[in-house]
């Protein structure tokens, strides 16, 4: 076998113009393959973190009880109690199950809150809003709201409310100035703007507002538990497997962000197959370009293989030869390839600084190695048919020529 | 002398039809080891046919054919290569080098593609050959810069390298000046001699015939003399 590499390696020396095209045309293809890789895997990113990268990765909320029902012992239902428009149903518990979640693996936050709705009144302007109470310390755990203040600061004390850019505008409120916030049970609190923030998303910057957890208690009649608990995850394709986890852990509803989101599913979905005929006719030319070769290869070099053959080769080391020379160009091939397409992905931003209007290529997602592979397996196949042919060369024939 | 080879009744036809050829007409002979041949006959007399199924390069349409007591025409590819590359040599008219290998490479092929590798023991089989052919300055030179005569004489170096019982020459002189062709010779019948190596030379050189202790007549497909 060392003495067949020896060939293979000398016949491709032998020709070296020929070979580094032929080197070049498999690197080309490797580092389209890369470079798709990087672009689609860092698109989806890009979308993800856009979509649900603020959102809560797996949600947590307490079953609202049965409406109480008044039924005749015929059968006949008598009388409901229609379900309250408001969610009033808590998560007593929480404070014992937020340790277990924290510890369950691909968890990195866990923010217990207490949600509802309320009207903001500053003079004579109303405006009704998403209330959420959020444990001081953890506001920015999973919407980035640090990240997203424009002014003021994300901290939530007593009497401090933040609020959406879009909200403070239509209401006229600049940080510092105190407006009322009154629940949708009836209870109120005079709060002091502390920070306003701005995250692009319309619905939130105009109707969102946060409080810490002990004002929404104040707020919505709640001394203790919470109505929901979010989590996120440093993996959000993990949700799934994570949500049944948590739910097995606790024995809590766990939903995560998948459940409602078989549009988007379906859109990434598109996008990677999208990708995955890019890169396979990458590697279609791969095989062509590398099959075409070393057929012209096998072609030229007859009265060698013939001679070969004459002095004691065997088939096999005439494949072994050919197949050599294959699996050797896909090597040196996708390995100049994954190295052009590390190179050319340097410049851009890191998956953490996409930026809108720039291509959000993500060099960690380049499959650099399953390109490589794939690209030595696509040679060594494409080889197969000249090194078969070659195998099939008639000595006589062949020395004649 | 103990037989080497043997042939009888051997029939080639190249295509069918019209079209058909009997190149072969039921020839016989034999080889005794240690002889040296030559083997005389016009074109077309069925002479590189011969050499071709003596070396198994090529199968007869039938006819016998056994060497060192085997069978060589029931063998399959697998065997008749394995067996070619231990008892069987060549040196074509060509020479036919591998012109991307150098002289030594060249001779040490048959050794090496055997055992898989270039061991040492083969290179210095084939230096020492390289040696007595007088290339002693061209052992590691590429084959494709050497003169005609250095091909040949590295090509009858390869056809020794495995020591064989049977050397084939196809007009191993055929393309050499008279200058080069008898030095060839001269190795070749120093060879048969002091190795008893035995040599089947196809030749048109009545010269080159005149050199070798016996002469075989091929003619229309047959021995004639």
């Amino acid at each position: 076998m060392l003495y067949g590499l020896k060939i293979a390696t000398r016949y491709l020396t032998a020709s070296k113009a020929q070979t580094a095209l032929l080197v070049l045309g498999v690197a080309v293809g490797v580092f389209i393959f890369v470079f798709m890789s990087a672009l689609i895997g860092g698109l989806a990113e890009f979308i993800l973190s856009r979509t649900v990268g603020d959102i809560s990765h797996i949600t947590i909320e307490a079953d609202d009880p049965d409406p109480p029902v008044l039924i005749q012992r015929d059968g006949h239902v008598l009388a409901v109690i229609e379900r309250g428009r408001t969610r009033t149903a808590t998560l007593p518990d929480a404070a014992t199950y937020l340790p277990l979640i924290e510890k369950v693996p691909g968890v990195v936050a866990v923010s217990p809150q207490i949600g509802g709705a309320g009207f903001l009144a500053r003079g004579a302007q109303v405006a009704q809003v998403s209330v959420t109470g959020l444990e001081p310390g953890r506001e920015s755990a999973i919407l980035n709201l640090r990240g997203y203040i424009v002014e003021g600061s994300e901290r939530l004390g007593s009497g401090i409310v933040v609020l959406g850019e879009t909200l403070a505008d239509d209401l006229s409120l600049k940080l510092g100035q105190t407006l009322r916030l009154q629940s949708s049970i009836g209870a109120s609190a005079v709060l002091t703007v502390g920070g306003i923030y701005s995250t692009g998303n319309g619905m939130i910057d105009a109707s969102s507002v946060y409080v810490s957890l002990p004002t929404a208690r104040t707020l919505f009649a709640l001394p203790q538990g919470v109505t929901r608990i979010e989590i996120k995850l440093s993996d959000l394709n993990a949700a799934d497997a994570t949500a049944r986890r948590i739910a097995a852990l606790t024995g809590l509803d766990a939903v995560p962000w998948t459940d409602g989101a078989e549009q988007l599913m379906e859109a990434l979905n598109a996008q990677a197959q999208t990708g995955y005929f890019l890169k396979t006719f990458a590697l279609i030319t791969i095989v062509i370009g590398v099959a075409s070769a070393l057929l012209l290869s096998t072609y030229r070099r007859r009265p060698e293989i013939g001679i070969m053959r004459a002095m004691g080769a065997g088939r096999g080391f005439v494949i072994f030869v050919f197949v050599t020379q294959g699996a050797l160009v896909g090597l040196l091939g996708g390995l100049s390839g994954a190295a052009l397409g590390y190179l050319a992905l340097l410049p851009f931003p890191s998956r953490d600084a996409f930026e809108a209007g720039t291509l959000p290529m993500d060099i960690t997602q380049g499959s650099y190695g399953l390109a490589i592979t794939l690209t030595v397996i696509g040679a060594v196949l494409a080889s197969i048919l000249p090194a078969r042919s070659a195998a099939r060369v008639d000595p006589v024939t062949a020395i004649g020529q | 002398m103990t037989a080497l080879l043997a042939v009888s009744d051997l029939t080639k036809t190249f295509g069918s039809g019209e079209a058909e050829t009997r190149v072969l007409r039921g020839l016989s002979l034999a080889l005794a080891a240690g002889e040296m041949a030559a083997l005389l006959g016009p074109s077309g007399s069925g002479k590189s046919t011969l050499l071709t199924i003596l070396g198994t390069l090529m199968k007869p349409t039938s006819g016998r054919y056994t060497m060192l007591g085997q069978d060589l025409v029931a063998a399959d590819d697998r065997a008749l290569t394995e067996f070619r590359n231990r008892h069987i040599g060549f040196v074509f008219q060509f020479h036919n080098l591998l012109p991307d290998f150098t002289a030594l490479e060249n001779v040490v092929f048959p050794t090496a593609v055997r055992e898989g590798r270039e061991t040492a023991q083969a290179r210095a089989r084939g230096r020492d050959l390289l040696v007595r052919m007088g290339l002693e300055a061209r052992v590691d030179f590429p084959s494709a810069n050497l003169s005609g005569g250095q091909k040949q004489r590295v090509a009858v170096a390869r056809a020794l390298m495995n020591r064989p019982e049977l050397v084939l020459a196809d007009e191993p002189t055929g393309n050499l000046d008279r200058d080069s062709a008898m030095q060839v010779m001269d190795l070749i019948a120093e060879i048969n001699r002091e190795e008893g190596t035995t040599f089947l030379i196809s030749t048109h050189d009545e010269k080159i015939a005149g050199l070798c202790r016996r002469q075989i007549v091929v003619g229309d497909g047959v021995v004639t003399g």
